[in-house]
């Protein structure tokens, strides 16, 4: 079996499902999952469960703050891989694969 | 492995990293409590004290930031300690720990401008470091109760998070 051009199968997956709202937990400290992977103009939100407030902070990119027991987001507007963190607790960090 | 001549030194190595001269007996949930507030509200007064002396902005922006967090989690602290029925006790650590506070606290009031902010932020970083390893090698395996373990497992995330932030600010005062 020839496997699929990779366009292909990209196109595959992107083409049916319009910009989407992932969900993203914090509790105790952790960004849960830690890894997601979206496309551009995709929405990520956190909910944090935290007695603590957090942010979501690309360095030199978006800054999200996210208070405890409550809600942030962001959409995303550039494709690329980006890691971000918590500027309050550097010690927590995530990651975003964002498709084009 | 441990009949190596090199056992002595570590042992004395062991010995001297002993973290704040604690006690040689395993505290008790009630005095571990009572310690983990202690060092809450610690942090808490030198905030209030690096909120009022502080122009720079990054460095009240950080105060600010130790106030709210560690007021947060002592109020968790003291829910805590209510429902499990446990009252904090006192003890040398506890003691020890606000008398160095104590200490501090009165050597920071003396500076100024950017003195204070150095010595304040260089604190926060040797102090988080030192409660992070109180918590690691005696608070956590000494605490008995689940609940009483697991927000001590929490504080330290937060506490080492708290140090790499006074970390990162310290370097961009220098």
């Amino acid at each position: 079996m020839r496997p699929l051009p990779l366009a292909m199968a990209l196109a595959l997956i992107a083409s049916p499902a319009l910009s989407t709202t992932i969900e993203v937990t914090i509790d105790k400290l952790v960004f849960s999952p830690a890894s997601i992977q979206a496309k551009v103009g995709d929405t990520i939100e956190w909910t944090n469960n935290d007695i603590l407030a957090h942010t979501a902070t690309v360095k030199g990119g978006w800054d999200v703050m996210i208070p405890p027991k409550s809600k942030g987001k962001v959409m995303l507007k550039a494709a690329g891989a980006v890691d971000y963190f918590c500027r309050f607790h550097p010690n927590m960090k995530g990651h975003i694969e964002v498709a084009p | 492995m441990f009949m190596r001549p090199t056992a002595t030194l570590a042992a004395l190595f062991f010995v001297s990293t002993v973290p704040l001269a604690l006690a040689a007996e395993k505290p008790t949930d009630p005095q571990i409590a009572h310690i983990a507030y202690t060092a809450d509200a610690i942090d808490i007064e030198a905030a209030k004290l690096a909120i009022k002396k502080s122009k720079n902005r990054e460095v009240v922006d950080f105060a600010k930031d130790m106030e709210r967090d560690h007021e947060a989690v002592n109020k968790q602290a003291l829910d805590l300690v209510k429902k499990l029925k446990v009252t904090p006790e006192d003890n040398d650590t506890s003691k020890a720990l606000a008398k160095a506070a104590k200490e501090e606290r009165a050597k920071l009031a003396k500076l100024k401008g950017a003195a204070f902010d150095k010595a304040y932020i260089d604190n926060e970083v040797a102090y988080h470091k030192q409660v992070n390893g109180a918590l690691e090698t005696l608070l956590i395996p000494s605490a008995s109760n689940a609940e009483l373990k697991s927000l001590l497992e929490t504080g330290l995330k937060i506490f080492q998070g708290h140090e790499q932030h006074a970390e990162h600010v310290a370097g961009m005062l220098k």
